[in-house]
């Protein structure tokens, strides 16, 4: 799956998980908690929505990994292609 | 020892999301009772709430908390709107919350198994939310992050007495100088959770009638039992001298209660301890029986709990010719940990409006509650001074808690 695809996903998860905010414009290369209202349940939602929709386990360890769109991309890429 | 007030009401119930619509319904004689299909149960008659559920809530915190914390959350801040409390102003650690309940976490724990089997019981996608969704405390805490609230906030387990338990806990604290402002009362969502239909059907209480509006008849004699509903009512309980320092509005004071336990059975009432309850509540208000203008029955639609607890009534009240006795359940169902504070505000306004709201969907009074003073059927207009509540729960929990017009 291209990069794109996945941000797109990605995207699509935190869009329901920070369902009163406007995820149009986040800027890939900042913080995700900086730009949006989200806290550590947030993150333990996104994490659980990557398990039930896209079978991707993110080990606690990874957590950090998903702090912006592209840390995100990156790292769940390779995660999509398996 | 510190005079306690009442100065603010937030509820929501199955005939109205404010006071004055409750109020109006009840005397109209307005069923809030409708049919809700319950999961595994299918359609069954329940009270159910139309409050809007985003009024104070965002989408995110709604869909993360529980249909009791959004509920706790409309009334508290209904409550606090109400009493023009200058909640801006205030030392937040000097308010507390405490909120009745006759249980938490059902509702939440059965959908999480639900999920469960959609999972193959897989629990590797059993929610993170589960835990502080079904914390005792969970209502009075999302209160508390809603409104900033840094006091004491949690919740009181007392069965269908929580409401008044609610109240009592409140005016203690204030007493106890603990804090200067209770948002206190009681809370259900228990109409959204099969198991307590089930039990209740288990148990032979279930009530149900073709019509839903008729399926709760306490005091009728082919009652057949309990209709589940889900509910809120929350007070501002100020102590008297900061009420009047504001110049508040005040809507009664609480001036006498009693809380005691049956010991004698986990679902049966007991007659003699909530005659030791009412009269202790009575001593502690220095009021004679004949001095109590309305009793509000706890009366929930059961075979024996009615008689029971009539007999209980007429007992006390023998000598008290002019006191009425009404009962609220026909029109909005049990709601549970609301029952007690709910009902209580469906009584407050006659301070006011001097009308005694009637007991409704008795077309065959049972000889056995035929009771001197039941207003049945049709309200009764007479002047309002005090008003005595009970609510009493399983597990042998009795409460009692008298409130008089404030002069």
């Amino acid at each position: 799956m291209e990069t794109t695809a996945v941000r797109q996903k990605v995207l699509d998860i935190i869009a329901d998980v920070a369902i009163d905010e406007d995820v149009t414009n986040i800027e890939d290369g900042v913080a995700l908690r900086d730009q949006l209202d989200l806290d550590s349940m947030d993150f333990l939602d996104i994490v659980m929505e990557l398990k039930k929709r896209h079978k991707i386990e993110v080990p606690q360890e990874d957590y950090p990994q998903l702090a912006s769109m592209n840390s995100c991309v990156e790292y769940l890429t390779p995660k999509f292609q398996q | 020892m510190d005079r306690i007030v009442i100065t603010g009401v937030g509820l929501t119930s199955p005939i109205g999301n404010n006071l004055k619509d409750m109020r109006e319904n009840l005397l109209a004689g307005k069923s809030g009772v409708q049919i809700s299909d319950v999961r595994h149960m299918g359609p069954l008659p329940a009270g159910l709430c139309q409050f809007d559920e985003s009024k104070y809530l965002s989408k995110k915190m709604r869909r993360r908390g529980t249909r009791a914390g959004s509920i706790s959350v409309y009334c508290a801040n209904q409550a606090i709107e109400d009493s023009s409390y200058p909640f801006d102003n205030v030392d937040k650690d000097r308010v507390g919350i405490y909120l009745g309940i006759t249980e938490h976490g059902n509702v939440e724990t059965e959908n999480e198994i639900h999920e469960l089997y959609q999972n193959d019981l897989n629990t590797d996608y059993w929610s993170h939310h589960h835990n502080p969704r079904t914390v005792a405390n969970n209502p009075a805490g999302e209160v508390s992050l809603n409104l900033g609230i840094t006091g004491p906030a949690y919740t009181i387990g007392a069965a269908c007495a929580a409401g008044n338990m609610g109240l009592i806990h409140g005016l203690q604290m204030l007493r106890a100088g603990e804090v200067d402002m209770a948002l206190c009362g009681g809370i259900s969502e228990s109409a959204a959770t099969f198991g307590i239909f089930a039990a209740f059907k288990a148990q032979g209480a279930l009530g149900a009638n073709e019509d839903p509006a008729l399926a709760c008849r306490p005091m009728d004699k082919d009652r057949n039992g309990i209709v589940v509903s889900e509910g809120g009512c929350i007070y501002t309980l100020e102590r008297l001298e900061d009420a009047q320092k504001r110049g508040a509005k005040i809507y009664g004071e609480i001036i006498g209660h009693y809380v005691n336990s049956d010991a004698t059975d986990f679902v049966l009432p007991n007659t003699e301890r909530q005659i030791e309850c009412i009269q202790k509540a009575l001593n502690r208000a220095q009021l004679s029986p004949a001095q109590i203008d309305i009793v509000n029955m706890h009366a929930t639609g059961t075979a024996m709990g009615d008689i029971q607890e009539c007999q209980a009534v007429a007992q006390v009240f023998d000598d008290a010719p002019h006191t009425s006795v009404n009962a609220t359940k026909a029109l909005i169902g049990h709601c549970m940990g609301a029952a007690g504070a709910l009902e209580l505000a469906g009584n407050l306004p006659s301070f006011e409006d001097g009308i005694v709201h009637a007991c409704h969907n008795i077309k065959s009074l049972d000889p056995e509650c035929a009771i001197r003073g039941l207003v049945v059927g049709e309200n009764q207009e007479k002047e309002v001074n005090v008003i005595l509540n009970n609510s009493f729960g399983m597990l042998g929990i009795n409460s009692s808690i008298i409130i008089k017009k404030f002069n």
